[in-house]
Order: structure tokens, then C-alpha cells, then sequence
């Protein structure tokens, strides 16, 4: 026994230093190149699309890049600036809660970080102000869409454009079942395709300033205006391919595959210009399958109008790759690469070359709108946001509940603003 | 040096160090005091660096968050019971609390009776290994795979397409509309629940099997000799003498139907009225951003709880005072 207890003690001691010796032993971190974290929203062809976007970046300097791709950016970011653990450079939510973290102080300055003269030079001025706080640029936006584009498929709706929001409603399905293909579900964020809908109907329906004022809190979501902003996208749930069950349940990315089965699911989909790329991904369809038509106006005193948005990015840490990685992608060749595999747009002027037709539209629509707005959802706190993606799934599956959404949307906007 | 060298060795050689050296230390200071002394004082020194990390991981967070429960969102002002007045009145929480409720009933009775049953009939039959080795492998699953399992088993198509869920599928197979299981309220809660029941009916059946083999075939034997039937050597004989295991087994799957999040967070995010309170939780501390509100629902979550652990420890004590 005594042997043998011995024995054991030797094996014991000799694993230990076995463990020591491994550990010295294996190798440090490639020398020669930082780790520079990133945390965005994309994951699937959108992922691979980021890393192509960076790839030149880190064979040119050595670095890598670390993402990783959540739908639930906002809970991810709101945890890491209240703990301070927190990525290199993130995808924000939005104007509006950059502008709640840079006054906080967790989003560092960009103005030594960028050429700011270029980088003025070469951005359009909308994208540039929505992403200024306080007079220090904080945001720069990677990539942009332009939304409200009523998607169709040529071959089944050949039609010409329709010119009015009755016309576009009215239009006969054809040989398709229904008139709209609609999807909501996309994980912790589900909801969102349905308040692009809203801040299109408030915006042609009741014009800037109410937009304007809604989104900054001012302006109540149980009122007159919003509320028919609601109940025009409530006729629209009604036209919808496969009914509530099926519009909550579908994720946004396959929402459009019907456009393209052999006997259509719907005639139209409405939704941004970075849907091309699932199209083509997820519903099979190759160029010329697809083509769009920007949503009529519904208010004649409010023609040309647009909603827009842009995948806005921030500096949390300071370090120099992080920098030298920020720099790289405000460049138009960094756009470009994205741009060229297509489904997105660019707020820097200098690019130009578009894979399609469809691209280079939607470039065109964008650069001459009339009225420009920001995605109304990103420039509400977070919170509200959330609040707001969740009504609109309540909202698809009983309508009749609308006040009693609205009036929650309230409280959830005086909430999310007070303190 | 290496840091990461460095650090190993501090690690493998310091902490027995320091705990040797606290033991040692604190057996100099024991020898000054009488002799009854020590013995007494001995025991709570030991334990005292283990009662420290309790202290300072789970009490002063648990007093800190009562305390920010009467905060405001950034925790700076008092607001009294506002928090909790939000908790009671808003109808998004309490279905939340509604759904918490099905859920403790129903997955405990359902995990509780199912492992019962199977314990009962696997005892029976020569494959029994293989039989609850298969019951118990979605255990050893995450939360968050099996939801995403039964997510694409309840999924659900457009009726006329391709139904890509298997239990749609199933249904069309047999001429039946498809159902769309997770957006219909209020049965969609059951449908949440039974994924929490797949996954631990496991762990109530092996408890419950360890339990069943230690009731002596003696007693069943004569039992079933005097002219008693399955059913009431069942009544009469193996439940009475399961029942601190069955207790035992049930406080805790309540303690775990009450903590289950993941299965609501991965299949609905709270929608379609499926919320339930630790999610509540999880949505206003990191989606939200209130502090005052979450931590409201973290004490209202702990003070369900308690009496559960409560009844859970009175009775492991007096299964030991058996022992």
C-alpha cells in the first residue's frame, strides 16, 4: 500500500510538471500583428461580405480581425458599456443611441482618426451629420440602403410602375396568390421589416416634420397620424401571402423567396436595397428575376420622399489597429468591395462602379431624393426600438389591439427618454 | 519569463501555499485559547474563506439588488415601490407571470409523472440501460441546441408550400392544415414547455429509478402474492415509499421551470405572449437598460423561489436525520 501510495504521489508530481513545461511550451500569439475585435449584426452572405470588405485591410498590415455577428446588438453593446468590456470597433444600433453612448464617453472621437477633410469631402453631408455628436464625428457609416422599394418579379408583374399608393394597393395579383409577401421574424430583433413599413406610410402620409418629431418623442404614437400609419400597413397584412401565422413566423432574409416559386406566393415585397443579396442567396433568383419601383407618394405634398439607413460604426477602444482598421473603411475602395458584390450602397461619393442595373438605380434614387430621412427605429433609444419591434408583431397577429399598442409605445418612449 | 509561465506557477504552487499557510497560521492563534474553545471556534476559521467568497458573491449582490430595486433606471434616486407597481400593473408582465406559473406546474408535473412512469416501466424490461441512456441524452444537450431542435421541429410554412417542419409535415401527411405551434397564443406555451420536459424527464427518471431499486422486492413480492394488482402495488406500496424522492425531484424542476430562459429567449424572444420572468428580467437589465426594473424582478423571481429551497432542504435534512 505504502508502495503504491508512493507510487501515485511520483505520477501526481510528474503530471504536474508535465502541465508546467506544456504550458511554456506552447506558443505565444503570432508576432507581427494585433487582434482587432468587431461586433456587427451580419452573419451569413452578409458576414462573408464584411470579412471580403476587410481582407485587403489585414494582408496589407498584418492584422486580423476578430468578428462576431449577433442580431442582438443591442443587448450585447448595452451590457458592454455598462460592464466595459467591450469590442475594438462595433456596428451601433443607431444615430440615436451613438449619441447616448458618445456623450457618455464610451465611444472615443474619430476626428484624429479619420482625414476629416476627405472624409467631408467624400461623404454625403446626410451621413455625415447623423453621425456627429456634439460637433466630434463619432460615426462613420460602412455601408448604406436605401428603403422603401417595392420589390417585384418581371416576369410575373409587367405592368408599369404604379404612380399613386391607391394604384400600387389596387393592382390586380394576377397569377400570383396574394398581392404582398411579408416576413417579420428575425430572432431578438423580430419586428423590424414592419416598422420600415410605418416610417414609410408616416413619412409620405404625414411629411418630415411629424417624422421628425415622432422619432425625437415629441410627437405622441397614439395620435391620428401614426395611427393611420398602422392601419395602412393593416391593409397591407391583410394582402399578405399566407396570413399572420405566416408573416411572423418568416425570417426577413426568405420572406421574398415566393416572388420567385413557379406559381408566385405575392406580387410585390416591400423592403430595402440590400435584399437583393438574398434574393439571390436564399430565394435562387438571378439578376434580371428582380427588379423595384420606389414606393409611391401618398401625400402629394410630400413627394420624393425616402427613408434610408446605413450600417453606422463606432470606435469603442482606442488602440492603434482599431484606428488604422476605421480608417481603411471609410475608403472608397473598402466601400467599393461590398458594393461590387452587391446588395449595398455607399455614402461615399467616390464609388461608382454597381454590379447591376438594379444597384446603380437605387445608388441614382438615393443620391436625388427630394426629402432624405434616417431609418426612423435606429434613431430612437434602443429601448423604444425594441419596443417598437415587438408592437409590430403584436400588431401583425390582432390588429384590433392597435390602441392599446399605441398607447404601450407611449409609455415605453417616456420611459426609455426619462432618466 | 513567459507570463503565461508565470501565472501557471503561481496557480499551481501559491494557492496550496496560502491555504497552508492560513491553516497553519490560524492553528498558532487556536493554541493560546483553552482547550473547549477550540474545538468550538476551529470549525467556523476553516470555513471562514469559503463563507467569505459566499458573502461576497452572493449576498452583497443580493442586498445590492434589493437596494436597486427601489432605484430609478441608472440606480442614482429612490423611487419607493414604483418598480414593483410597474411589475404587478403592466400587462406585458404579468402574462409574463401567468406563463410563469404554467410553466411551474406543468413542467414539474409533467417531468415528475414522465420520469415516474418510465422509471416504473424501464425497471421491467432487460434493455433498461439502453432505454435510459436514450431518455437521458437530451440532457447532456444545451438549452439553446434543443430549442433550436424543436424550433425547426414546430416550424412553420405558408399552408400549400413545403411544410419544413417535421411536425407540420407529419400534419399534412395526414391531411391536416399546418399550425403555426410557437405563434399561436396561449397553447404556444405548452409547446414551449414541453421542450423543457424532453429535456429533463432524464434527470427525474434516473433519480426516480435509483429511488424505485432501493424499495426491497421483498415487500412488492409479497404484495403481489397476497392478490394485489400493478395499480395498487403502485398506490399502496412504491409511491408512498418514493414520495421523498419524488419531493425532492419536484422542488427542483419548480426551481428550474422558474429559471428556464434560454428556451424562451432562442424560439420567440418573448413574443406571442410566451414571456416569462427571467426573460423579463434579461429584456429590461440588457435590452433596456433599467436597473430599478430588473432588479424588481430578480427579487420578486427570488422570493418565489424561496419557499421551494426551503421545503427542499427541511426535507433533505430529515432524510439524513433517517440516514
Amino acid at each position: 500500500m505504502n508502495q503504491g501510495s508512493r507510487r501515485w504521489r511520483g505520477i501526481a508530481a510528474l503530471a504536474g510538471a508535465g502541465l508546467l513545461a506544456v504550458v511554456a511550451c506552447t506558443p505565444a500569439a503570432e508576432t507581427g500583428g494585433t487582434e482587432v475585435s468587431v461586433i456587427g449584426t451580419w452573419g451569413g452572405s452578409e458576414q462573408e461580405s464584411f470579412l471580403a470588405m476587410v481582407a485587403p485591410w489585414e494582408e496589407s498590415t498584418g492584422n486580423k480581425v476578430k468578428y462576431t455577428g449577433t442580431r442582438d446588438i443591442n443587448a450585447v453593446l448595452t451590457t458592454g458599456v455598462a460592464s466595459g468590456i467591450l469590442p475594438d470597433l462595433a456596428g451601433l444600433p443607431g444615430p440615436g443611441q451613438m449619441v447616448a453612448w458618445a456623450q457618455a464617453g464610451a465611444l472615443k472621437p474619430l476626428d484624429e482618426v479619420l482625414d476629416l477633410e476627405t472624409y467631408r469631402a467624400d461623404t454625403s453631408a446626410a451621413f455625415v451629420d447623423l453621425g456627429t455628436v456634439d460637433g466630434n464625428v463619432v460615426g462613420v457609416f460602412i455601408k448604406s440602403a436605401l428603403k422603401g422599394l417595392i420589390w417585384y418579379n418581371p416576369n410575373v408583374f409587367s405592368g408599369s410602375a404604379p404612380t399613386t399608393w391607391d394604384a400600387v394597393m389596387g393592382t390586380d395579383s394576377g397569377s400570383a396568390e396574394s398581392l404582398w409577401c411579408v416576413g417579420l421574424e428575425s430572432g431578438a430583433a423580430s419586428g423590424w421589416p414592419g416598422t420600415d413599413w410605418i416610417e414609410d406610410f408616416v413619412l409620405r402620409q404625414s411629411g418630415p416634420d411629424v417624422y421628425d418629431a415622432w422619432v425625437n418623442g415629441t410627437h405622441a404614437w397614439s395620435s391620428p397620424e401614426i395611427k393611420s400609419a398602422f392601419e395602412a400597413f393593416g391593409e397591407v397584412l391583410d394582402a399578405s401571402f399566407g396570413g399572420a401565422d405566416t408573416v411572423v413566423s418568416t425570417n426577413f432574409g426568405t420572406a421574398g423567396n415566393p416572388l420567385f416559386t413557379d406559381s408566385p406566393g405575392c406580387l410585390f415585397h416591400h423592403q430595402a436595397s440590400f435584399i437583393t443579396d438574398f434574393f439571390k442567396e436564399q430565394g435562387g433568383a438571378v439578376d434580371g428575376e428582380f427588379d423595384f419601383f420606389p414606393m409611391p407618394d401618398i401625400n402629394p405634398a410630400y413627394a420624393g420622399a425616402f427613408t434610408g439607413a446605413g450600417d453606422l460604426f463606432g470606435m469603442f477602444n482606442d488602440t492603434p489597429a482599431a484606428r488604422d482598421l476605421l480608417k481603411y473603411l471609410v475608403t472608397a475602395e473598402a466601400q467599393q468591395i461590398w458594393v461590387s458584390r452587391g446588395g449595398a450602397l455607399s455614402g461615399n461619393t467616390k464609388v461608382t462602379e454597381y454590379p447591376d442595373e438594379v444597384s446603380a438605380r437605387s445608388a441614382a434614387a438615393l443620391g436625388s431624393a427630394k426629402i432624405f430621412r434616417f431609418d426612423g427605429g435606429d434613431l430612437m433609444p434602443t429601448a423604444l426600438q425594441s419596443a417598437f419591434f415587438k408592437a409590430m408583431v403584436d400588431f401583425a397577429q390582432d390588429q384590433s389591439a392597435l390602441d392599446s399598442i399605441l398607447a404601450e409605445l407611449d409609455a415605453a418612449s417616456e420611459s426609455a427618454r426619462a432618466g | 519569463m513567459d507570463q503565461r509561465l508565470i501565472t501557471a506557477a503561481i496557480v499551481v504552487f501559491g494557492v496550496p501555499a496560502v491555504l497552508v499557510g492560513y491553516i497553519w497560521l490560524t492553528e498558532r492563534i487556536l493554541r493560546i485559547m483553552p482547550e473547549q474553545r477550540q474545538g468550538r471556534i476551529r470549525p467556523w476559521i476553516w470555513i471562514a474563506p469559503a463563507l467569505l467568497f459566499l458573502v461576497v458573491f452572493l449576498v452583497y449582490p443580493t442586498l445590492n439588488t434589493l437596494v436597486l430595486s427601489f432605484q430609478d433606471r441608472a440606480g442614482t434616486a429612490f423611487v419607493g415601490l414604483a418598480n414593483y407597481e410597474y411589475f404587478f400593473t403592466s400587462s406585458s408582465t404579468l402574462i409574463s407571470l401567468r406563463n410563469s406559473v404554467l410553466w411551474v406546474i406543468f413542467m414539474t408535473v409533467g417531468v415528475v409523472g414522465l420520469g415516474l412512469i418510465i422509471a416504473i416501466l424501464v425497471d421491467r424490461v432487460r434493455y433498461e440501460p439502453i432505454a435510459k441512456s436514450v431518455i437521458f441524452v437530451p440532457l447532456a444537450i444545451s438549452f439553446v441546441a434543443a430549442s433550436i431542435i424543436w424550433t425547426f421541429m414546430y416550424q412553420f410554412r405558408a399552408p400549400g408550400t413545403t411544410q419544413t417542419g417535421t411536425l407540420n409535415a407529419v400534419l399534412e401527411l395526414v391531411g391536416v392544415a399546418p399550425s403555426a405551434f410557437i405563434q399561436t397564443a396561449p397553447l404556444n406555451n405548452f409547446f414551449l414547455i414541453i421542450v423543457g420536459i424532453w429535456m429533463w424527464t432524464g434527470f427525474a427518471m434516473v433519480i426516480l429509478s435509483a429511488g424505485l431499486k432501493g424499495i426491497s422486492t421483498e415487500l412488492l413480492e409479497a404484495a403481489r402474492v397476497d392478490g394485489a394488482n400493478e395499480w395498487q402495488v403502485f398506490r399502496g406500496i412504491i409511491f408512498p415509499l418514493l414520495l421523498p424522492t419524488v419531493f425532492v425531484v419536484g422542488t427542483t424542476i419548480v426551481i428550474t421551470a422558474l429559471k428556464s430562459f434560454d428556451i424562451v429567449y432562442t424560439m420567440t424572444s418573448g413574443n406571442f405572449e410566451t414571456d416569462v420572468i427571467a426573460h423579463r428580467m434579461y429584456q429590461e437589465m440588457f435590452i433596456n437598460g433599467h436597473f430599478g426594473r430588473a432588479s424588481a424582478v430578480a427579487i420578486v423571481l427570488l422570493v418565489a423561489i424561496i419557499p421551494f429551497m426551503v421545503l427542499n432542504i427541511k426535507r433533505f435534512r430529515e432524510q439524513e436525520a433517517i440516514r
